[in-house]
């Protein structure tokens, strides 16, 4: 039976991957990537998770959640980031 | 560490569309929030992309009543909080531009007449996206949506964008501000001023819509940034009454540049006599220009 | 308990009683005839007598719709409306209910237009019976008074938490001075029990309210709405009972029964009209006549089943609504006969629609449905269900 008035726990929408959503799949180039965070700050779905790559600061994609827009892609400032098919 | 505040309190797992601009607007003003608020949300994408029962993307207390009524909900809340002395606590009411600046303008009014302490948020992404695109006062001249379609009569909307910014600021508020997601850190620092500030604040945000003006949703953020380039949407602050801090623009783009990616838009571009209504567009773009002082010498 | 008495009209008495419920936040809209209940809860505000946030809201649609935000954020929450008003909030009417906030209005029964008309019948809160909220109506001011306290009581149940509507009749109550006795707000903040929902806007619990209800969920939510109403059902007799016992005042139960031992005939409302119908009982009573009323207290939760017993052995039940459902009957008609059907009591039942829009209910008219009662008794049969009382010749406007 569900609470009495509709009610729902915080943040729980990350129970439901929109991983699979995906067409696109962005593909990074992590020696490109100079970790500028634009692409975590632009990104509607919060999927951009940083991360140490050879003692320097990266992005990686969330694929839980990326939905493949590739907004990440369009506005990288080094074209580190390639949206590419995805096979499934 | 990012430069931007890392918390996110509107949550991955919601339903909007991917390269969805309210949703970006959503994240990065709910970064300008901090956990001690409650926040208002009217009917519309954000509310249905966000709160599928029993599933939520919001980490603060979140509220969703009617349409047309986020900003008097609010108010609610703000006079509940003032009752129990707890005025440290923030309230954030939110709405499309459909909620804000047509069904929902006279609560709009009233909250910010009465001088509530609320933060109100509108997304603009300029129609009724939730329904299937229909026009909304918020929609531009010109653009084609399902009830102000291009047609061999028509060039889409006929009427002028409604300035909302300008009717808020008409109430004598502290402070009123236009943002776009283009424009991040300009965009959390406004929402946190409205937060911060004493009294009703309202900030209007440029979200662009792939699905609602046919776009694809990669350029979602390079268009918002064209709107500001070619002088469409001006961003700005209004403190006290007077126009602060307005974003200048160096070489000021056509308005082309901004249309010609659009499908709303595409009729312009195809139809005989377009090329006059682009000249319209042009025009009020430049009229802003001069209003606002826009273009960087 | 021997409160003194007091002279005052009705919407006095009621923002009296408001006034020792002490609701933290009231959000209203001025409409006639309501205006004397919030001018003087504003009056007690501004005299320091009552500290609540007085949100002086731009509609009745904000109205209710700031009601929800406060009722949401857990502070005890009252407004109240009349007529167009009521119709004005009517989409947030069903949202207060489906979110399950326990606000409690006052409604100034009042006509709805065209014509526009400022008087009084029930067509207004009869028009939103479906909102989900719970429905008590006062004949006297007393009741109004009484009833606006009970309401918080019953509403702020945790097995109701539903929104709770006082009517009571414009002008006829709203404006008309009797004396009442007004319990000590020591008395009433005693009796009532403290708001303090399980859930609310709480940033150290950062719960999510009114989210979208997918049609595999939606069906549940609503059943639980409808069984909160049935729970008020005991928990409205329960309050009731324990006024009763605390203040003196006999007020028990969602109908009133008045000489209907043995009655052949029994005449069923609700509001003030009560008054005259009781007199034409007591005078035909005189006359010999086996002739009892009714009195509908609760109309949502449904009554039903207690108005089922009380007529029980009765030949004849004559309704008398202040409301027309167009296209059909009165509501109080209608939602009765509807049970009666699968009872193994079965009356002939009347219905007569009075008092529209402020047309005065006299003794003779509810002599003349008295009446009629009668000689449907004695032919064993109703010809008409409907009637609308001392209606006029149609006429040509010239």
């Amino acid at each position: 039976m569900p609470n009495f008035a509709s009610i729902a726990k915080p943040g729980t929408t990350e129970n439901y991957k929109t991983g699979s959503w995906r067409v696109y799949v962005p593909v990074l180039d992590k020696d490109k990537c100079i970790g500028c965070e634009r692409c975590w700050e632009f990104c509607p779905d919060s999927s951009k998770i940083e991360e140490e790559y050879e003692g320097d600061t990266i992005f990686r994609t969330d694929l839980d959640y990326c939905k493949g827009c590739g907004i990440c892609a369009e506005e990288c400032p080094v074209d580190a980031l390639e949206m590419e098919l995805e096979e499934k | 560490m990012t430069r931007l505040e890392k918390k996110e309190r509107f949550t991955s797992g919601h339903r909007a569309c991917g390269g969805c601009g309210l949703a970006l607007g959503a994240r990065l003003a709910m970064k300008a929030v901090d956990d001690n608020s409650i926040a208002t949300c009217a009917t519309g994408c954000l509310e249905v992309t966000s709160s599928p029962y029993p599933q939520s993307s919001w980490k603060i207390p979140w509220l969703h009543s009617l349409f047309e009524n986020s900003a008097a909900v609010a108010g609610g809340v703000e006079a509940a909080l003032r009752a129990k002395g707890k005025q440290d606590i923030n309230v954030v009411a939110q709405g499309g531009d459909g909620g804000t600046v047509d069904i929902g303008m006279r609560s709009l009014s009233g909250m910010l007449e009465r001088g509530h302490d609320v933060a109100y948020i509108c997304y603009d992404n300029e129609a009724y996206m939730n329904t299937g695109i229909q026009r909304s006062g918020s929609t531009p001249m010109n653009a084609s949506t399902t009830t102000s379609p291009a047609g061999e009569e028509s060039f889409g909307n006929e009427n002028r964008k409604k300035n909302a910014l300008k009717i808020a600021a008409a109430h004598n508020i502290p402070y009123v501000a236009s943002a776009s997601v283009a424009y991040p850190d300009d965009l959390i620092e406004k929402v946190k001023k409205a937060n911060e500030i004493n009294g009703p604040t309202y900030v209007q945000i440029h979200t662009p819509c792939p699905t609602g003006w046919g776009h694809e949703g990669d350029i979602t953020v390079k268009l918002a940034r064209l709107a500001v380039e070619t002088g469409l949407w001006v961003l700005y602050e209004r403190e006290e009454g007077e126009i602060k801090d307005v974003k200048k623009i160096k070489d000021r783009k056509p308005v082309e540049e901004y249309l010609k990616p659009q499908k709303r838009f595409k009729h312009l571009f195809k139809k005989e006599g377009g090329e006059e209504r682009i000249q319209e567009i042009q025009e009020i773009a430049d009229s802003n220009a001069e209003k606002f002082h826009l273009d960087e010498e | 308990m021997s409160n003194q008495e007091e002279v005052m009209e009705g919407s006095h008495a009621v923002a009296h009683a408001i006034k020792g419920a002490d609701p933290e936040v009231i959000a209203a809209y001025p409409i006639t005839p309501q205006t004397h209940i919030v001018e003087k809860l504003s009056q007690f505000v501004a005299d320091g007598e009552l500290d609540s946030e007085y949100v002086k809201v731009e509609s009745e649609f904000s109205a209710m719709s700031s009601c929800v935000g406060s009722s949401a954020t857990g502070a005890r929450t009252y407004t109240a409306t009349s007529s167009q008003g009521l119709l004005l909030m009517n989409e947030v009417l069903y949202n207060a209910s489906g979110l399950r906030l326990p606000i409690v209005m006052g409604v100034a029964n009042r006509a709805l237009g065209a014509p526009i008309n400022i008087w009084n019948d029930h067509s207004d809160s009869i028009g939103v019976r479906d909102a989900g909220w719970i429905q008590l109506y006062a004949e006297t001011n007393q009741e109004a008074l009484d009833m606006s306290i009970q309401a918080y009581e019953i509403a702020e149940n945790q097995d109701v938490m539903l929104p709770t509507m006082v009517c009571m009749d414009g002008y006829i109550l709203t404006h008309t001075y009797e004396p009442v006795s007004i319990p000590e707000r020591e008395e009433i903040q005693d009796f009532l029990s403290p708001y303090e929902p399980e859930h609310k806007l709480d940033p150290e619990n950062p719960e999510t309210f009114g989210t979208v209800g997918f049609p595999r969920d939606y069906t549940e939510f609503r059943y639980q709405q409808f069984d909160a109403m049935d729970n008020a059902t005991d928990v409205i007799k329960q309050v009731f009972d324990e006024y009763s016992d605390k203040f003196g005042r006999e007020q028990r139960g969602l109908i009133e029964e008045y000489r209907t031992e043995d009655a052949d005939i029994v005449l069923i409302s609700l509001g003030s009209i009560m008054g005259v119908v009781k007199e034409t009982v007591d005078s035909l009573r005189e006359e010999g006549k086996k002739i009892g009323a009714i009195k509908v207290r609760a109309f949502r939760p449904s009554p039903a089943q207690e108005l089922i017993e009380a007529i029980k052995g009765s030949d004849v039940i004559a309704v008398l609504d202040k409301n027309v459902s167009i296209g059909k009957k009165g509501a109080l008609f209608t939602e009765l006969k509807d049970e009666l059907y699968s009872s193994d009591v079965n009356p002939l039942a009347k219905n007569f629609i009075v008092g529209l829009g402020g047309r005065d209910v006299p003794e003779d008219s509810v002599k003349k449905i008295a009446k009629k009662a009668e000689k449907a008794k004695e032919h064993g049969r109703v010809k008409k269900e409907i009637e609308f009382i001392d209606l006029k010749e149609v006429y040509d406007n010239d």
